[in-house]
């Protein structure tokens, strides 16, 4: 018996469609099956756009038979619901945004539809992108498909669980502090962070700005170069995305990672750190040492202090972003009798807990007097953690390590504990605070089955290497054929 | 840069009435009792940037070199009028409608 359909990477699906075997409408169907199936339990999708989906799909296999193809044309993928798409309800996991209909598309994802891509629907999150577990969405909590009674990690968990339960042959997720590479750990898929700049975040809710980037989560890393192939380079709308070349990723993956250098920080492998985690991703760095890596001890010293960093500078930042939600233009109004009293009971009423803490931690960091020892301060140490990794980058090709100090843990399991959810991110957060690219890729499971995920890191602009040598190790191993079990 | 003002990880639930003001946010008294203790622990992790010596360190506040980036002023295709209000709570003959912004 042939596979199911759902079953398939997205390079699998273009050979299956170029070579005519199915069609985009089987496919996209196979998938819309495979959500009612299973996302009962799993819980990924806030929204499905059925209808939408199989006009696509009929739209893509039309173009085929008029000998038309795309680098996407007739794949079916999930996108998190912090990036607007027209006329598609756009919540960022909140109440504040329940039934709001953006009156325009997202550059990264209008780019996938325009190379073909067909969107399945919006899949859940951390309410504005603010968590490490999903347990912060406005709507219900996803669950991990490898074990349902724990999180599927955050903020883009929706998306990591749909690839992970094989109802959609990919997802974007956006990551702040680690919130691609998290849940692709935590969900056992591939999940890529992009450098600062590389992918535009037009139409891409802000949380916090100098951090933001969207970045593709998918089943293996050759998919996930296709998707940032897609997605990457300048953008008129976003002034922060770089008018600089974009490499063809696909054309070096397949070359030997013989004599990179890989520097293995020795700040991440802390006291606390779960041993099967640690003891995972020892063995990888080894496996690519027997590919041909030289691997070389580095230090990070101002690893310790990006977490604090990140949640002045982040908060502080979204502090302002989040401003806009004030009842006037769009999403809920509490309709109070007086302007101000509109303003406090609109956001009091229409923000959940975590999105009001940073709310009020970045307005604390921001207000008068304390301006200079909270948000003055993280941004010089943000200097020195930035500086940290240029140092290392004149020594290495790439930086490997955990993606998280334990891997997925259970639900409810640290929602009383904000401090303690933060320090989930602690292996992620630097690269947002110095802008380069990351990548979480399948490299063990623990004593209980869940996933684990191994982290490279690259410069500034360096995913071509970072995507090789990902390949290279994921190639040489079997991590990633591993898929989730759900009845 | 010279720290004038000493850190206080301690908040007082005054001081969070106070933040959730600027920030215009209606709390319950519940929410400003949870959060009085939460980002006190927050801010007292937060404190721990005070240990590292920054003297001379310019700050990042973003990590481009890009700065002012311009584009020709030129008019383009925009939202039409009823895109844009399409989703306001309110409005009124092409307008959003707010509430009195001065008392009477």
């Amino acid at each position: 018996m042939p596979k199911p359909l759902y079953e398939l990477t997205i390079h699998e699906a273009l050979a299956g469609l170029r070579a005519g075997e199915f069609s985009a409408v089987a496919l996209t169907q196979a998938l819309l099956d495979r959500i009612d199936a299973v996302d009962s339990q799993v819980k990924a999708y806030l929204t499905v756009t059925r209808e939408q989906a199989l006009e696509g799909a009929r739209n893509a296999d039309a173009r085929r038979a008029r000998g038309e193809d795309a680098p996407l044309l007739g794949v079916p993928l999930a996108i998190k619901d912090v990036l607007a798409t027209e006329g598609i309800e756009t919540t960022c996991g909140s109440q504040i945004l329940k039934g709001f209909k953006p009156p325009y598309t997202a550059t990264a994802v209008k780019r996938l539809e325009t190379a073909g891509a067909i969107i399945l629907g919006k899949v859940n999150c951390d309410e504005f992108a603010m968590g490490s577990s999903n347990e912060n969405s406005g709507y219900f909590v996803t669950h991990n498909p490898w074990d349902l009674d724990r999180v599927p990690g955050g903020s883009s968990g929706g998306s990591a669980a749909a690839v992970a339960a094989q109802a959609a042959l990919g997802a974007l997720g956006t990551d702040t502090g680690g919130s691609v590479r998290l849940p692709a750990s935590f969900c056992g898929i591939v999940g890529l962070k992009p450098s600062y700049g590389r992918v535009s975040r037009y139409g891409l809710a802000a949380y916090g700005s100098s951090l933001d980037q969207i970045g593709p989560m998918t089943k293996n890393v050759r998919d996930a170069a296709l998707l940032l192939q897609v997605m990457a380079g300048h953008d008129p709308l976003d002034s922060t995305t770089l008018d600089v070349p974009v490499p063809d990723y696909s054309a070096t993956l397949t070359s030997s990672i013989a004599g990179l250098r890989i520097g293995l920080p020795q700040e991440y492998f802390i006291a606390g750190i779960q041993p099967e985690v640690e003891q995972a991703v020892r063995a990888a760095v080894q496996q690519l040492a027997s590919l041909g890596a030289e691997i070389v001890p580095v230090s990070l010293p101002n690893t310790d202090k990006a977490l604090p960093v990140y949640y002045v500078v982040a908060t502080a930042e979204a502090s302002a972003n989040l401003a806009r939600y004030d009842g006037v233009r769009f999403g809920f109004s509490a309709q109070a009798a007086s302007m101000f009293d509109n303003y406090r009971q609109t956001r009091g009423q229409g923000f959940g807990p975590e999105v009001k803490r940073r709310i009020m931690l970045g307005t604390y960091a921001l207000s008068a007097g304390y301006y200079d020892a909270y948000y003055g301060k993280a941004q010089q140490v943000r200097t020195l953690i930035k500086q940290d990794f240029e140092q290392v980058f004149a020594q290495v090709d790439l930086i490997a390590c955990p993606i998280s100090p334990t891997t997925a843990f259970r639900i409810g399991e640290k929602t009383d504990d904000p401090l303690a959810m933060y320090l989930t991110d602690v292996f992620t957060i630097s690269l947002n605070v110095a802008g380069i690219c990351g990548i979480s890729i399948p490299c063990g499971f623990d004593n209980n089955g869940l996933p684990i995920g191994l982290q490279l890191v690259g410069p500034h602009l360096g995913e071509e290497t970072l995507l090789r040598a990902a390949y290279a190790y994921e190639q040489s191993t079997t991590w990633h054929q591993n898929r989730a079990e759900l009845k | 840069m010279k720290l004038t003002t000493k850190l206080i990880t301690k908040l007082t639930t005054e001081e969070v009435r106070h933040v959730a003001e600027l920030a215009k946010l209606s709390l319950t008294e519940e929410e400003i009792a949870q959060y009085t203790e939460q980002l006190s622990a927050i801010l007292d992790y937060a404190a721990r940037l005070q240990e590292v010596d920054t003297s001379g360190v310019p700050p990042t506040p973003y990590v481009l070199p890009l700065s002012n980036v311009m584009r020709a002023d030129e008019a383009a295709p925009s939202l039409s009028n009823a895109a844009a209000l399409a989703n306001a709570p309110d409005s009124d003959n092409g307008f959003f409608r707010v509430r009195a912004v001065f008392e009477e």
